[in-house]
């Protein structure tokens, strides 16, 4: 049996929010290297804040200053930190009571070992060099008996700054104050947006049959399946009937030739397109297959295409085939009589 | 109230890697054909289909449709899908046989964790804004909350190893496991931290599986199954998702899903009306006060705990005692293919009732970090208005 192919895929996106009015006040604190609490119905302060309060559901009166110091109510040792995290080295993740809280919140303890770590330590935010408005504008905190990083004493020369471009918050002459507090380009404006990137890495496994079915095509061979209950062949092979939910093992090599079922012209054009619009993607039926096949029509006009037509593959040359559906390079017309609406009718 | 029960259940092997795609299909089809065969239905028996899986998890868009293709939908079929473990799924299958719209039910849960990094992955499931941009891994939160059981002296590193030694002897009689065997808790606590307090033993095995429940209503469960489990309680809750805000000793949202699940089985008539069913909470509320008298019957418990800890602290929130049998399956630490092992758990407990193991079974499922999301489901081999339902 082969074994199924494998190959890495990587996802990546950057998902944008809307902060809302509660932590709109939050990010646009931390951009000022500030922390804020929401105080509930009850007198306890929650840092970060909630949004509606878990007893009355009310959003918060008002946000209340926090910090910067904090007790570690729980910590974990971070041995080999991951993509991401907050410290490219050995760190602690804890939650941290922050002073005048009564909530924590979950963030990197810069240490240096587990043994520095326990329930109770004190320990003070480190500010990143430069703050945008977001979580991570905390860097993270370290242990307050220790010196002061070279980033917190750059961030409490930030903070004096801060207080001088707030007195002067509507002059021009703000921007050229040196290091100043907020490195946006705006610091006035309140910060409504966050954006926060997404990196994810698979390994993506193909089914024994799609692995056979890429095996043919770097072959130069179409291989699809046939359903043993149904007779119905299937190209690309899929794991199952999706008529009968079996297992389709009946193997079927198909020719390269078949007839135009459906169509479109694309128009639009989008980054990475392989082809020059206006072109044809079409759903091709290949003799003796009973499912569609997606591919490009080229070699001939866009308005010259149409359902029935009978087209042929164009393979790549030999030495650039490999395990992909792109060793054809696209359908081209056979040059024969049109298919009868009947053969392929089925399958629009 | 129309009675439901489950009528059949089957398992995948739980693997650390397998060779199936993350559509699932190839774990599905054997155990969908096992299922049915058990139960001597035919895919057009079952009224509705229900799934639960993830796409953060495959690492792809909609992944769960070609699933679909496992069930063969035609002619087409009623079928629904939940960004949940399968536990969910059957919840959902439950209510579709409670409004009416079908007899027969079907819920699959299934997942490939060993295709992504789970540990990342499962970041995304924090709080998108204050949270997720960290990327806090899901054992490091367990590790928080394990560490504050054991400040505030409700378990040990040493309880937590005992949990495990015991899964792994339990599920030398599961063929499914992915893990089993005889270790002592002392060898075990020989072993280094992976996540100080959590050791590996602490922690679920990364694998893939699936999972599949039917569920039959009144006299179509009586016909399909010689010993139906009758759900008598089916309740979820979910804890907040400030983290640093939950007392993660606990779980209220366990207690309270296990109180009002407990309470349908206490509450004996389910015909009755208002009155009866007040009197009934009150009576579960009572049982909790006095120390998990609550959950008194319950022979068997299969609880969704993918890390030691938080076997116990279940123990403790749904007041399950030393007399009640604890994850005879080897639980989650022993497999826990990620949106299938919550309803193989409710599968596991059902089997233990279908069998003539035990009279009263509660199977648990959980979701989030740290024990935010639990469901209940509480089973019984009695069944709890055997006459007039269609009063």
């Amino acid at each position: 049996m082969t074994e199924p192919l494998r190959a890495p895929l990587e996802i990546g996106f950057d998902y944008t929010r809307s902060l809302g009015p509660t932590l709109s006040q939050y990010m646009t604190a931390l951009r000022g290297r500030r922390i804020l609490g929401s105080r509930g119905a009850d007198m306890r302060v929650h840092a970060p804040p909630f949004e509606y309060d878990p007893v009355t559901f009310d959003p918060p009166a008002g946000l209340v200053e926090v910090g910067p110091q904090g007790t570690v109510t729980s910590w974990s040792w971070m041995g080999r930190p991951l993509e991401g995290q907050p410290l490219p080295h050995p760190f602690g993740w804890a939650l941290i009571r922050l002073d005048g809280a009564d909530t924590a919140m979950l963030h990197a303890v810069d240490a240096g070992s587990a043994a520095a770590m326990r329930t109770g330590m004190r320990v003070r935010v480190r500010w990143a060099v430069s703050t945008a408005g977001d979580i991570r504008d905390i860097a993270c905190f370290e242990p307050a008996d220790g010196p002061a990083t070279a980033a917190n004493s750059e961030a409490a020369a930030h903070s004096e700054a801060a207080a001088n471009s707030e007195a002067a918050a509507n002059s021009e002459g703000a921007d050229d104050s040196k290091g100043a507090a907020d490195d946006s380009a705006n610091a006035a404006e309140p910060v409504t947006m966050m954006t926060t990137p997404v990196r994810l890495h698979y390994e993506h496994t193909a089914s024994a049959g799609e692995s056979r079915f890429l095996h043919g095509l770097a072959d130069g061979r179409l291989l699809g399946e046939r359903c043993p209950a149904c007779g119905m062949v299937y190209i690309p092979p899929r794991g199952a009937c999706p008529t009968d939910g079996v297992p389709t093992a009946e193997e079927v090599e198909l020719a390269d030739t078949g007839t135009v079922a459906t169509f479109c012209v694309v128009n639009v054009p989008y980054p990475g397109q392989r082809v020059a619009p206006p072109y044809v993607a079409a759903a091709i039926l290949l003799d003796g297959a009973d499912i569609p096949f997606q591919h490009l029509i080229l070699g001939c006009e866009p308005d010259e295409v149409r359902m029935g037509m009978r087209v042929k593959a164009a393979w790549k040359p030999r030495a650039d085939w490999g395990l992909t559906p792109e060793n054809i390079d696209h359908f081209r017309p056979a040059g024969e009589p049109d298919a009868p609406y009947e053969s392929y009718a089925r399958h629009l | 109230m129309t009675d439901i029960a489950v009528i059949g259940f089957a398992q995948s092997p739980c693997v650390r890697a397998g060779e199936s795609t993350t559509s699932g299909v190839e774990m599905l089809v054997p155990i969908f054909a096992e299922v049915l065969q058990s139960t001597g239905l035919a895919k057009g028996d079952i009224g509705f289909w229900c799934s639960g899986s993830s796409d953060y998890l495959a690492g792809r868009a909609f992944s769960f449709v070609q699933s679909v293709d496992a069930i063969g939908a035609f002619p087409p079929i009623m079928e629904s899908h939940v960004e949940m473990d399968g536990a969910w799924a059957l919840y959902e299958a439950w209510v579709k046989i409670l409004t009416g719209e079908a007899e027969v039910a079907l819920a699959y849960g299934f997942g490939k964790s060993s295709a992504g990094d789970l540990r990342r992955v499962l970041a995304l499931q924090l709080d998108p804004y204050l949270l997720a941009p960290l990327w806090p891994d899901s054992v490091s939160i367990a590790a928080l909350q394990a560490r504050l059981g054991i400040d505030a002296g409700i378990w040990s590193e040493k309880d937590m190893a005992e949990v495990a030694a015991r899964s792994r002897a339990a599920a030398a009689s599961n063929p499914q496991a992915q893990l089993s065997g005889e270790i002592s808790a002392e060898e075990l606590l020989g072993r280094p931290y992976i996540a100080d307090p959590l050791r590996e033993h602490d922690c679920a095995p990364v694998g893939d599986g699936a999972a599949v429940v039917i569920l039959a209503a009144g006299d179509r469960a009586r016909e399909l199954c010689e010993r139906p489990a009758w759900i008598t309680g089916f309740e979820h809750r979910i804890d907040s998702g400030a983290l640093g805000a939950r007392d993660l000793t606990t779980a209220p949202s366990a207690a309270s899903a296990g109180c009002a699940a407990l309470a349908g089985a206490a509450g004996g008539s389910a015909g009755a009306a208002g009155g009866a069913a007040g009197a009934a909470s009150g009576a579960a509320g009572a049982g909790s006060s006095a120390g998990g008298s609550a959950a008194a019957g319950v022979d068997v418990a299969e609880l969704h705990a993918p890390f030691t800890h938080q076997e116990i602290l279940l123990r403790g929130a749904l007041g399950l005692g030393d007399d009640v049998r604890i994850n005879p399956s080897g639980g989650v630490l022993c497999g826990n293919p990620m949106f299938a092992a919550g309803l193989a758990r409710i599968g596991m407990a059902a089997r233990e009732i279908m069998s003539g193991r035990a009279g009263r079974a509660l199977g648990h499922a959980t979701s989030g970090p740290a024990l935010q999301q639990n469901l209940v489901c509480v089973m019984e081999a009695q069944q709890r208005s055997p006459v007039k339902e269609a009063q």
